[in-house]
């Protein structure tokens, strides 16, 4: 198990130094010239060279790159003199339109789409391993029926949609929730919440419908399973045989899906955070990508990398965990 | 007479499917008494795997309707309520399926799946109590270094091995009737007799009824006192297991023993068969359902297709079959058949 993991880490960053080193040469090749990014249109030559000097833009591709990698592990320092100013390790670079470190920025984003993700996964979880498991138990009858509308509609409306949809409903037609601006949970606790409801809700509709099918197919596949068929002719309770043997199958592919999803939110959900105006890491990489922000893109991607990878090996140990048959191997 | 173990009347099963009516199961019959064992012999889709399936309630409850009676010590199994049929799974009946593979829950130790049998009829049992019965068990049927093996998982074992676990876990509460549900078809044949063997050997400890389904002919005449016959959903005949092998009396049972092949069998080549298929039960025939593959119609035609024969004892045997041709010649043809 601990040769498994080591292996599979080791294998993680690998994959993240090939992501790295694709995003940063990706972008390096864009016809936009950083360095003339950094001041407006009426910008001097003298300052844009002087520029170009200052953030490392005059050395040699791979350079810049070796020079981004070192700077993950023991910062940056970027000009000389008055002009001086660094980015502390871990270093992912240098924001020349909104004249900040990306790490700091992505610091200041990234609690916002946690937030975001982490509300979205257990109102996607408990919606859709509900309804789902509600549609298996009265399979055919309208409780299903209506469960399996409603994943069809979720899987088929697009994010925007939905999320315009719920903010003209609540903020303007029934003027039940105030307009999303956003606040810290620590500072305004109730503001927060009545925020980040819509957009969870938005996340949580979106995915929940998927995983009601997931849930629904898998119970009623289990229900078929001859160890099913066994706990009943064991005598066991209907409740007891519905845990331990029909939803705890149908949850191992549920639980390893639900792991890569909430991966994927945690680098940016863009539009929903666009939508609700959320300060997050989604909504800065578009800004980003507006503003041919490049060590910013660079920055996000690796972040949303980081944990995609590192998803992977989670649900892989997880996987082992919930089914003893593969944690033999 | 006594009253027997179980005494199943008219037992009617159908199965509404998109396609129409599946009847399953049509005025079957039979008893069996304690310490006996009854094999049920049938194709696929002869209604056998229903039958057992009906003892316990177990077929899907919204599309199976069935009526009869299936009275087990004096109770009818099909209309006590569901707490009091939860009583009888697996305390009184319990069930043995085909499949050792997919009869385990994969994720639970084959020792808590046994625990869990034992706990939900003796709920105040103490856990040391349950293990060391659970231990016991496994010895009991043969499986090898059983406090090891007691947490280990379903697929840690041989598929030989998972139906000991399963019939382990039948077994745990000492029920009065074990359905096997061809117990050992999906086993390799060394593995089947030690199957047989282990079942036989926990009948003769615990005197329990057997009741043993089966395509497997083999199978019955080394372990059953009696033989029902299954066709089409209905009994074609009930006999003492010595009889349908000396004179079997029945058109489809010639054609089972004329299909089952020996190392002495005179006939080189082909082994033979019954011609046609099983019937569809959505649509069975007019008449008598294995008409359309039988060979021995002579004089009979016409009832043959049109009424459908009732199971009736025959003269000069103690056995009892569904055909419409006369006694004698039943007799008859069925000493030559069991001779060829």
């Amino acid at each position: 198990m601990l040769l498994f993991i080591t292996r599979r880490l080791l294998f993680a960053l690998m994959l993240l130094l090939a992501v790295s080193l694709f995003t940063y040469l990706l972008f390096s090749i864009l016809p936009a010239d950083p360095a003339a990014l950094t001041c407006g249109k009426n910008c001097k030559p003298e300052i844009i060279a002087a520029n170009r000097v200052r953030l490392g833009y005059d050395k040699p591709i791979l350079e810049q790159y070796w020079n981004f990698l070192k700077g993950i592990f023991v910062g940056r320092d970027y000009g000389t003199g008055a002009a001086a100013f660094s980015c502390p390790a871990p270093s992912l670079g240098y924001s020349f339109s909104q004249h900040e470190c990306v790490t700091t920025l992505i610091a200041r984003t990234f609690p916002v789409t946690a937030y975001l993700s982490i509300g979205a996964l257990i109102m996607w979880m408990s919606l859709g391993v509900g309804l789902g498991s509600i549609a298996a138990l009265k399979k055919g009858k309208w409780q299903d029926k209506a469960a399996t509308t409603f994943s069809a509609i979720g899987v088929s409306l697009p994010t925007f949609y939905i999320g315009l949809l719920v903010l003209f409903s609540f903020c303007i037609w029934l003027r039940i929730l105030p307009f999303p601006k956003y606040e810290s949970p620590f500072v305004n606790p109730g503001a927060f919440f009545t925020t980040m409801i819509l957009p969870w809700s938005t996340l949580a509709v979106l995915s929940a419908a998927s995983y009601t099918r997931l849930t629904r197919n898998g119970m009623l596949e289990a229900m078929n399973e001859d160890f099913v068929r066994l706990g009943i002719a064991k005598g066991l309770q209907r409740r007891t045989i519905l845990r331990k043997y029909v939803l705890r199958s149908a949850l191992v592919p549920i639980v390893t899906i639900a792991g890569l999803d909430f991966a994927a939110l945690l680098g940016g959900a863009i539009i929903t955070e666009s939508v609700f105006s959320l300060p997050g890491m989604g909504r800065m990489s578009i800004r980003a990508v507006v503003e041919s922000d490049l060590p910013v893109l660079v920055g996000t991607t690796m972040v949303a990398a980081v944990f995609i990878v590192l998803a992977n090996v989670i649900v892989d140990i997880l996987y082992g965990v919930l089914d003893p048959r593969v944690r033999a191997k | 007479m006594t009253t027997p173990l179980l005494s199943v009347e008219n037992l009617n099963v159908s199965f509404a499917t998109p396609d129409g009516v599946v009847r399953a199961v049509t005025d079957v019959s039979f008893r069996i008494n304690t310490g006996e064992t009854l094999g049920i012999v049938g194709e696929s889709g002869s209604g056998k795997s229903v039958t057992a399936s009906s003892l316990l309630r177990l077929n899907n409850s919204v599309t199976a309707s069935t009526s009869g009676k299936v009275l087990f010590d004096g109770t009818d199994v099909l209309t006590v309520d569901e707490d009091e049929m939860r009583r009888i799974r697996g305390q009184d009946i319990a069930m043995v399926f085909q499949d050792p593979l997919s009869a385990l829950n994969p994720f639970y130790t084959v020792g808590e799946q046994i625990s869990e049998a034992y706990l939900v009829h003796h709920p105040k049992a103490s856990k040391s109590d349950v293990r060391t019965r659970v231990l016991e068990m496994l010895e009991k049927v043969g499986i090898p270094n059983p406090s090891k093996r007691i947490d280990e998982y379903p697929h840690e074992f041989s598929g030989g091995m998972r139906q000991r676990i399963v019939i382990a876990i039948a077994l745990i509460n000492s029920p009065r009737l074990l359905i096997a549900d061809e117990p050992t078809t999906a086993l390799d044949v060394t593995v089947q007799a030690q199957i047989l063997d282990l079942m036989k050997d926990l009948q003769q400890e615990t005197g329990m009824a057997i009741i043993l389904i089966t395509h497997d002919l083999g199978v019955v005449a080394e372990v059953a006192d009696s033989a029902l016959v299954m066709y089409g959903g209905r009994v074609v005949e009930r006999a003492d297991v010595m009889s349908i092998f000396s004179v079997p009396t029945h058109p489809y049972s010639w054609g089972l023993l004329g299909a089952v092949g020996s190392l002495d069998t005179s006939t080189r080549g082909h082994l033979a068969t019954i011609p046609g298929t099983p019937p569809s039960l959505i649509s069975l025939p007019n008449g008598c359902a294995f008409r359309p593959r039988c060979s021995h119609q002579e004089g009979v035609e016409s009832k043959c297709a049109n009424n459908v024969p009732v199971l009736r004892p025959i003269e000069g045997t103690s056995s009892e079959s569904a055909c419409h041709l006369a006694d004698h010649q039943l007799v008859s043809i069925g000493q030559r058949s069991s001779r060829s």
